[in-house]
């Protein structure tokens, strides 16, 4: 598996990011800089990390998505590669149009950093393979845009082919009511693309993979990428 | 020449921060409030007279990067 973290002005979660992928990986990532062109050779997965890419200036992920290096990162997806977008990364490839919807504030207004379940909508694509179907488990997020809003036929689609990757969800694994921290529709917390190989979400599964800062359920996510190239 | 692009939120599209400035105009005591939807403004200066390549460079500006038409709806005033 190698690893590519996009740098934008404004991510922060890049050294988080590495650090996981290094960890399930056993490899350093690539780090690469907005205004690059093109991905390292043999790349097989590039990671659009978390941040305020751009001051989140226009809209939240607009600017990222417009950036130069995003040209290579859609022609690494439309080749079948995997692209993984956490939080700002999950805005800038909604706004780049690899993924459909847009992140919109949190119906509260707040921005909401806490501890949250999520349930697990499939375990057969590359970036689920190490959890159970259905699985809960309990990882961070950290946003003030994370309300996600498609229109109907596209929710519609969304559910019809199996594209929800996790869902919002209480200790217990019921979705939805007071389990979904941000409003979004059908209590989607991640989708992913029409061949399952882009995959944005709101949480950060990176921030949990070390028992010292409060769990590993986060993990499952790196190792089925480390196992599926 | 000048021209302003305005960016306004799709009708069904959920405002929280219009619903936020209504409650607080409400709050103030400004009166007859019935809805506010939040939107942008951007002026954009042109170097070049043609308005209709401006429009039509501004139509690209909008679909490209200015609105994300998934929720907005823009108008161009050249």
């Amino acid at each position: 598996m190698k690893a590519a973290v996009v740098v934008f002005p404004g991510s922060n979660r890049e050294g988080d990011m590495a650090r996981a992928l290094r960890q399930a990986t056993g490899r350093q990532p690539a780090m690469l800089w907005h205004a690059d062109h093109e991905l390292p050779a043999g790349t097989d997965l590039v990671v659009l990390p978390g941040g305020f890419s751009y001051g989140d200036y226009l809209r939240c992920g607009a600017i990222a998505g417009r950036a130069a290096i995003m040209d290579a990162v859609r022609a690494h997806a439309a080749r079948g590669g995997l692209v993984l977008g956490v939080c700002n990364g999950f805005q800038i490839l909604c706004e780049s149009g690899l993924l459909p919807g847009v992140l919109m504030r949190n119906a509260n207004l707040r921005f909401i950093c806490r501890m949250q379940h999520l349930k697990v909508e499939r375990n057969d694509t590359a970036f689920t393979r190490h959890y159970a179907k259905g699985q809960t488990i309990d990882v961070c997020i950290a946003h003030g845009e994370g309300n996600y809003e498609a229109d109907d036929s596209t929710i519609e689609r969304l559910e019809g082919e199996g594209l929800v990757a996790f869902r919002y969800c209480d200790s217990a694994g019921i979705v939805g009511g007071d389990a979904n921290p941000n409003g979004s529709r059908n209590d989607i917390a991640g989708v992913y693309s029409d061949g399952r190989n882009v995959l944005g979400l709101m949480p950060h599964p990176e921030n949990l993979i070390d028992p010292l800062v409060g769990g590993t359920d986060g993990r499952g996510l790196f190792e089925s990428l480390a196992s599926a190239a | 020449m000048k021209a302003r692009v305005v960016v306004t939120l799709r009708s069904g599209i959920l405002d929280p921060q219009g619903k936020a400035i209504e409650g607080a105009l409400k709050s103030l005591g400004v009166e007859g409030v019935a809805s506010v939807r939040q939107g942008k403004v951007f002026d954009v200066e042109f170097a070049g007279a043609d308005a209709a390549a401006a429009k039509a460079q501004l139509q690209t500006a909008c679909e490209k990067l200015l609105a994300n038409t998934v929720i907005e709806n823009y108008q161009i005033d050249v």
